[in-house]
Parts: structure tokens; sequence; C-alpha cells
């Protein structure tokens, strides 16, 4: 067994002309919450959408929970155990909070029916309140559609979803970027949660105190590639802002070296 | 406030006021037009005080003109069929152009596995299978026939739809053409008469009334109580996160237009058995009447968002329509400008509620 939760290989993604993503090889812990940073572009969410099987990458090799993976879909990503919550909030507007929570693996009776099997509301709505609390999220009524509701409702929403699913693996991609200070206070406190419970994370964010704050490593992504790998509590801001500008490099980036 | 709760988290909320169906506006408006029916009975001159809604002379045991309230929903009855299906493939953002010609090639196809062996002790020598002397055949042979008919041309509208990517506008519109030239090929325009008993059964009397409120009732239920009907609203909704959440979004929009396809046969199998014949240009615009009972009850264009409930509102209302008209010995030009003015006026009173709401919030 590797001490690995997750491990890419040269992973590479290339739209057309664009080269997205290039070479990218990283790695976390079992248990490490790991912070991406990187200017707008740089390829952050593009290697998410790699390894949560959202796109196929054009090269390279993902390697969750000591073997090597090739999701054909987000579904398969998430059977193994990979939870995501994406830029773009995968939350669709006219349901409401739990069909929001268990889209796609909903609770389910009479299931010989197939597709026509019955949803089991109730639990799926006990679920969700129980859900929530975790968050401390305020929502007048889970019963309501989510079209309304606030950026920093709905991005709770979609962490509940990822909190309620006990996954190996948490990404958030800008989980906080569209928050107020007491919306992100929540979703720090939920990150904190997860590292208590000892389960990893990978964060991608702008916001340096936070990152300084929740986790041990910091990954910088720049034009596509991996650029600089720290330890959190060994480096500056100033530091980590320099190698993110390209003030600062570090010519021979490799995991072992941080890790 | 005694009623003001609380809601996850402790923000002060108010139950009652949580939230007005949009398909209790379509009732109302239900309402609101039979009564302008009803009024202009009671004061145009030349009507001489005739109700619309209401029994005046003592023919029915109620109070009501039980007569016009079943023509009412007899004749949106096979048309509202369609509608069901129309219903689910708008609500995954989709349209479907095809449901009116899918109804003119099934209706031909079924029918001609329906006919007799014998009209007036003569051999029915212009049957279409009289050859091969397929006649008098038990009724479920027609129905599955034409149950095929509709589910294959479906299947093909969901899998352009799905996997080419065509817009599907443009696939059904495709399939609305073609659909009706299989209609003309299958007997080279004649029409095909003279079916079995049991197959002229199906929909006799009011039996096309009884079918709607079925097939109305199981969709409801498939809609809104299971993960067919959960993932056909989240495709509408947002068809990326319908795709991240895992759904297999392609093979479930191909099953949507394909449980289109089947309604539309439904529909053909109780209209060919209804009139008793089948032509090739049957069922010609009731692709659009389809639409518009989904859009007046309060279906968005742009998917999401509706309910069975609300298209058959929408489908009584056409109902009423038709036959306010007919009560004041209206031309049917004016029916038809009318219907095209609803139409239009349900769209933008849909948008215009869609703004307040957001505003109100
Ligand atoms: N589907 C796509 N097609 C073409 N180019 C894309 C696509 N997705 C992302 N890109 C490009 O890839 C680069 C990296 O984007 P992204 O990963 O979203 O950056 P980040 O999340 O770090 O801000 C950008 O230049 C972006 O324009
Ligand atoms: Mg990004």
């Amino acid at each position: 067994m590797s001490e690995y939760i997750l491990e890419t290989r040269n992973l590479t993604k290339h739209y057309g002309g664009v080269h997205a993503l290039e070479e990218a090889s990283f790695a976390i812990r079992k248990g490490e919450h790991v912070a991406i940073m990187g200017d707008n572009g740089a390829g952050k969410s593009t290697f998410v959408r790699q390894i949560t099987g959202v796109e196929r990458p054009t090269r390279g090799e993902i390697h969750f929970d000591g073997q090597k993976v090739e999701f054909a879909g987000p579904i398969e990503a998430r059977e193994a155990g990979i939870e995501a919550v994406f830029q773009t909030l995968a939350l669709a507007d006219h349901l409401d909070v739990p069909d929001n929570l268990f889209l796609g693996r909903e609770k389910t009776k009479w299931n010989w029916l197939g597709p026509f099997r019955r949803l089991d509301y109730k639990a799926m709505h006990a679920d969700t309140l129980a859900a929530l609390e975790k968050t401390g999220v305020k929502i007048p009524s889970i019963r309501n559609t989510i079209q309304y509701m606030s950026g920093g409702q709905r991005q709770c929403v979609a962490i509940a979803r990822t909190a309620t699913f006990h996954s190996k693996l948490t990404i958030m991609d800008e989980p906080t970027a569209a928050l107020g200070v007491q919306e992100t206070a929540q979703v720090e406190n939920i990150v904190r949660t997860l590292k208590e419970q000892g389960e990893p994370l990978i964060l991608i964010s702008h916001n340096m105190r936070q990152v300084m704050d929740l986790c041990d490593r910091i990954v910088v992504f720049r034009r596509g590639r991996i650029c600089a790998n720290l330890i959190a509590k060994d480096v500056t801001g100033e530091e980590v802002v320099a190698y993110i500008t390209g003030a600062k490099t570090q010519p021979d980036y490799s995991v072992e070296g941080a890790v | 406030m005694a009623e003001a709760t609380v809601g996850v988290g402790g923000l002060k909320y108010d139950h009652k006021k949580r939230y007005r169906p949009p398909e209790l506006n379509v009732f109302l408006a239900l309402i609101l037009i039979v009564g302008v029916f009803e009024l202009l009975g009671q004061m145009l001159p030349y009507m001489n005080g005739q109700s619309f809604l209401f029994d005046t002379q003592g023919r029915f045991g109620s109070i009501f003109n039980e007569a016009r309230l079943q023509i009412i929903i007899l004749q949106v009855a096979i048309i509202g069929i369609i509608a069901l299906g129309v219903t689910q493939v708008i609500i995954t953002g989709g349209i479907d152009l095809s449901s009116g010609s899918i109804v003119g090639a099934t209706a031909m196809i079924a029918m001609s596995f329906a006919q007799v062996a014998e009209v007036n002790g003569n051999p029915h020598t212009r049957a279409v299978f009289f050859e091969q002397g397929w006649l008098d055949l038990p009724v479920l042979i027609p129905v599955l026939v034409g149950l095929a008919c509709g589910l294959l041309a479906g299947l093909v509208n969901g899998v352009l739809v799905a996997y080419t990517r065509i817009p599907p506008f443009i696939a059904t519109l495709g399939m609305m053409v073609a659909a009706r030239g299989v209609a003309k090929w299958w007997t080279k325009g004649q029409p095909v008469s003279f079916p079995t008993e049991s197959y002229a059964a199906i929909g006799s009397g009011m039996m096309p009334v009884y079918i709607f409120i079925g097939l109305a009732v199981l969709f409801y239920l498939i809609m809104r109580h299971t993960v067919y009907g959960k993932h056909t609203y989240a495709i509408g909704s947002n068809m990326d996160a319908a795709r991240m959440s895992g759904i297999n979004v392609q093979r479930h929009l191909t099953l949507v237009y394909t449980i289109a396809g089947g309604l539309a046969a439904i529909a053909a199998i109780v209209l060919s058995s209804k009139n008793l014949t089948a032509q090739a240009g049957m069922g010609v615009m009731y692709e659009l009447d389809a639409i518009a009972m989904a859009v007046i009850g309060g279906i968005s264009l742009q998917g999401g968002r509706g309910s069975i409930i609300g298209t058959c509102l929408g489908a009584l209302i056409f109902g009423v329509i038709i036959s306010g008209f007919t009560f004041l010995r209206l031309d049917a030009y004016y029916q038809e400008m009318a219907k095209g003015a609803i139409i239009v006026g349900a769209v933008v009173l849909d948008q215009w509620r869609q703004r307040r709401a957001a505003n109100r919030m």
C-alpha cells in the first residue's frame, strides 16, 4: 500500500492548441491537506477535471489509493471515493436542497423498477438536515428550489454534498471565492472538521491567509506546470506570491523534495 | 408570529407564505376563461342568455351542462396524451416537433394490422394485408405494432439528440418530415379503414378520456416520485450539473424521447380507433397543439420547470377555448387566432412571473 492517496505522473491536458496542463506530477498523502495556488488560467481547474474523471487526460497516469485508475466519467471517480466541489457549481437550480445533495445517487425504494424506482424523499430529507447541521449553514427552507439562494448558501449545499458521502479524497475548487466573511468562516470550519477526521483534501484557493491556516503544503501552478511545492509553515506569503508570479522559481521541483 | 417557524440554521421562515405552486395560477386562468365565456353567453344579445357551464334546461342530473364538459375533455384527450410526452421532452430543455407525424405514420401502420376480413359479407379486398391474409387479427397485434413504431421513431429522435448533439428542434423536424413520408408511402396515400370491433373499442365513447387520465396519473407519479422524473428535471435545469453528478445524460435523453414517441403512438391508436379509419394526413399540427398545452400549463421552454398537472390544466384551457368559441358560434378562424395569442401570452406571463419571483426574494 502506498502512503499516498492520490498520485499523478506527467499528467497532461491539451485543448486543441491550448496546453492547459503540462506534465503535472503531484502527490497527496493520506490525511494531508494540500493547497493548489496559481494565477487565473494556470491550469488548476483543468487539473481537477482530469483527476475527477470529468475529462480524459491527453497523457499521464493517475494513481488513486494505491491503484492505477482511468476514470471513464465522474461517477466512477466518485464511486472510487473522490468527492469534488467544482468551481462552477454542479447544482440544478430548479431542484431543492435534498434533490441537489443526492443528485445522481438518490436514496430509493422499489429498485426492481430500474429507472422508474421510487425516490425515498423521507430518508433524503432527514440526511440533508443532518448534513447541513454539520456545516452550520443557514438555509430558510430546504424544500425551496436553490434558484434564488445566495452564493454562500449554494456553496454550502455543494460542500454539504461532499460531506454527506464519506470520501477518501475531497477536492474543493475555489470554494470561498464568492463568499462573504461569515460564509467563508463556515466553509473553513468544515475544512477543519475534515482535518480532524483525517480526511485528505485538495483546496484550490487564492486566499493566502486561508491556505496558510488550513493546509500543510502548497503546490503552485504556473502556465499549466507545477512550479513549486512548499511546506506551508516554512514559507511566508510573500515567497508564495513570488512563485505564483514567476518572480521566483524552484528549478528542481519534485514531489519528494517537499513532502 | 405564531406561524413563523425556524428554518435550518435558525433563520426565521414563514411556512405559510412558502410558495404558491405555479399550477395554481394556471388553474385560476382556467376558471377565469370559463367565467368569461359564461359571462359572454349571458350578455351577448344573440346568445339569448345561454349558459356555458350550467345546465339550464334540466337535461342532466347535476347542475352542470355535462354534455359540454364531456366534449371539452374528449376533444383534448388525444392531443393531451401526446402533450404528456412533449412535456417531459420540454422539461429536459428540448422540443419535439415530430409527434403529429408519428401519429400519422403509427395510425396508418397499426390500423393496417387491425382490419376485418369481411365488409358487409364481402371479402375486404382493399385491406392492406389482404393478400397475406393478415385480417381479423387479435387486437394486441395492431396495438403492439403501433407502439413499436412510435417507440422506434422516438428512439431515433433520442439518439440523434443525445449522441449527435443536433439541436432537438432540427432532429425532430427531420423526423416530422420523414414520418409523414412514411404515413403517405405506407398505402400510397390510400386511407386504411374497417377495423375489427375490438380495435374500434379502444377509442369509442369516453375511452380516450379514461386512457388520457390513466396515463396522466401514471406520468404524474413517475415525474414526481421516481429517479427518472428527478433526472429529467435535473437535465433541463443544468445539464452540466447533471453530468457531473453522474447522471448518464445521453441515455436518459434517449429514454425521454422514446417515451414521447410511445405516447404519440398511443394517441395514434386511440385516434384511428375513434375515427374508424387512418389517413396519411392524421395528426397534422398536433405537435404544436401539444406544445401549446404544455406551455399554457406553465412548462418552461428553457427546461427544468413545469409539471404534468400543469399540462393537464393547459389541455383543459385549450378545450375550454375551443368549446367556448363554438358555444359563441364564432368562426374557427378566430379560434386559431386566439389560440396563437394565448400561447404567446402564456410564455410572456411565465417570464414575467419568473422575474417577479426573483425580485421578491
Ligand atoms: N474546455 C476548454 N477548451 C479550451 N481551453 C480551455 C478549456 N478549459 C480550460 N481551458 C484553458 O486552459 C487554461 C487553464 O484553465 P483553468 O484550468 O480553468 O485555469 P485555473 O482554474 O487555474 O484558473 C486556460 O487558458 C483556459 O482558457
Ligand atoms: Mg479555476
